[in-house]
């Protein structure tokens, strides 16, 4: 059996894959900056929050990192409009995505929430800072450094798990991937190229993040 | 010649005298006679036949040929076959008919008969009732699901309007999941699939806007029966005119047969 390479046969649809390209880009950031901010809010609440609300973010975190990705993403857009909510492939995506990111993140921030010391947090008290300005410049900053590693990784994992979205039709690079292959069934070319094409924006996000991390994230 | 060549040719010929000797016989003479025909009915195809809950054969094509036996005044024997042994079924006179969701191509016709079309078999676009789409043009700033890849999408994306939206799911199931759910309105499919869809959800019945591609079911038959072509066709006929072949499509099809059928 012989099989002829033939990646010219990708070109025709060279628009499929850069507007997938960059419907994948847009769905990272957006779903990193909103999943950071449900996480970060998240992971507050189940520290100093009132029990009640501890509770109830305790069980969010929970219900989603207990459950597969593509369930919840088919529930937000197979399931939810049998209760009279329906939702366009796009806006499940984003909202499935910051759900999913916002609980892995709460977990993670919590865990540096846990590691700052509370001698920390009383010596703010004592200098007359408010709960607030205790919570921003002493602990969340001292949290960020210490997980931010981890959650760059995980920002990473959910850029890589973004993929599954193509399965209600949201038009990602992979939903550009099955198209074209579904075209001119050169799977191998296609799947090849895009494999390439996660690598190099996995490079990059890393490396973006990295930057980020050294200019706003002070450690220590 | 050998003694094995002379041998190979005489059994050769006893056969074959002995199969057109078969054929001569009028089939519709034999039917009659025996009180009995035999039609072979898709064993796994629903809703053209398939085993009901009590294993027996249930369909269109069943009803059809228990119609078809009723008319003639016989009995009707109810024979399960495959897509691919359906034919051979007929050529081996194990059956009279076919009537299994049998497509006309040139192919076929260059070895069995085929009698005016009973049934309607069919891709193109369906919908919920209130939605006004009766011909592709109409899918103008429409959105329609398909199963990417399947003949009803590529056919939709080489011919519906520029500004239609086609949602390409990954396979049937999220196709149907999507009409179901209310995602789209409008989905392209077989009839087959819509019919299964208003059968399982009749809230939501997904009733035929326009045809795509159209391969409507014959009854197959032997060439060389005129007789038994004849019959066949004057009670599909008569079954057209008095709302039969409608009833049929309404039960199993869950949609009338189309305009123009």
């Amino acid at each position: 059996m012989t099989y002829h390479l033939e990646f010219s046969a990708l070109l025709p649809y060279w628009q499929d894959l850069a507007w997938g390209l960059w419907f994948t880009v847009v769905l990272t950031v957006v779903s990193t900056v909103a999943g950071i901010a449900v996480g970060t809010l998240g992971a507050s609440a189940r520290s100093f929050g009132p029990p009640w609300l501890s509770g109830l973010v305790r069980v969010y975190v929970e219900l989603i990192r207990n459950t597969p990705f593509i369930v919840q993403l088919f529930f937000i857009f197979f399931g939810l409009p049998a209760l009279g909510l329906k939702l366009s492939e796009t806006t499940a995506a984003f909202i499935a995505m910051v759900v999913n990111l916002g609980a892995y993140s709460t977990e993670i921030i919590r865990a540096g929430i846990d590691a700052v010391p509370k001698g920390h947090i009383e010596a703010g008290v004592s200098l007359a800072m408010t709960r607030l300005e205790v919570l921003r410049y002493i602990v969340l900053r001292q949290a960020f450094a210490k997980i931010y590693p981890a959650l760059s990784s995980q920002i990473v994992i959910v850029m890589l798990g973004s993929a599954v979205v193509s399965q209600i039709s949201a038009p990602d690079l992979t939903y550009a991937a099955n198209f074209i292959q579904s075209r001119n069934f050169r799977a191998f070319e296609v799947y090849f190229v895009v494999a390439l094409i996660y690598l190099v924006l996995s490079i990059l996000l890393r490396y973006l993040l990295r930057l980020i991390g050294d200019r706003f994230v002070r450690v220590g | 010649m050998s003694i094995f060549r002379a041998l190979a040719a005489g059994i050769l010929s006893a056969a074959v005298i002995g199969l057109s000797g078969a054929a001569h016989a009028d089939a519709l003479d034999s039917i009659m006679k025996a009180k009995v025909i035999k039609v072979a009915v898709p064993q796994d195809f629903a809703p053209f036949g398939s085993a009901g809950a009590d294993l027996k054969p249930q369909g269109l094509d069943v009803d059809m040929a228990n119609y078809i036996a009723e008319q003639l005044g016989v009995k009707a024997e109810i024979i399960a076959v495959t897509s691919a042994n359906r034919i051979p079924y007929l050529q081996t006179h194990k059956a009279d008919l076919v009537i299994s969701s049998l497509g006309k191509n040139p192919e076929r016709e260059k070895v069995i008969d085929f009698s005016v079309a009973y049934a309607p078999f069919f891709s193109g676009v369906f919908g919920a009732k209130d939605v006004a789409v009766a011909k592709m043009e109409d899918l103008a700033g429409k959105t329609v699901g398909a199963t990417r890849g399947a003949i009803e999408e590529q056919e939709l994306t080489k011919a519906a309007p520029k500004d239609t939206t086609i949602k390409r799911f990954e396979d049937n199931n999220a196709t149907i999941a999507a009409f179901v759910s209310g995602q789209v309105d409008l989905i392209a499919t077989g009839n087959t699939v819509a019919a299964a869809i208003t059968e399982k959800n009749p809230s939501r019945p997904a009733t035929t806007k326009f045809i795509m591609n159209n391969s409507p079911c014959y009854v197959g038959l032997n060439k060389d029966e005129p007789a038994l072509l004849a019959k066949v066709n004057e009670i599909i006929e008569k079954a057209k005119k008095d709302g039969t072949l409608n009833k049929f499509s309404e039960k199993w099809l869950k949609n009338p047969l189309p305009a123009g059928f």
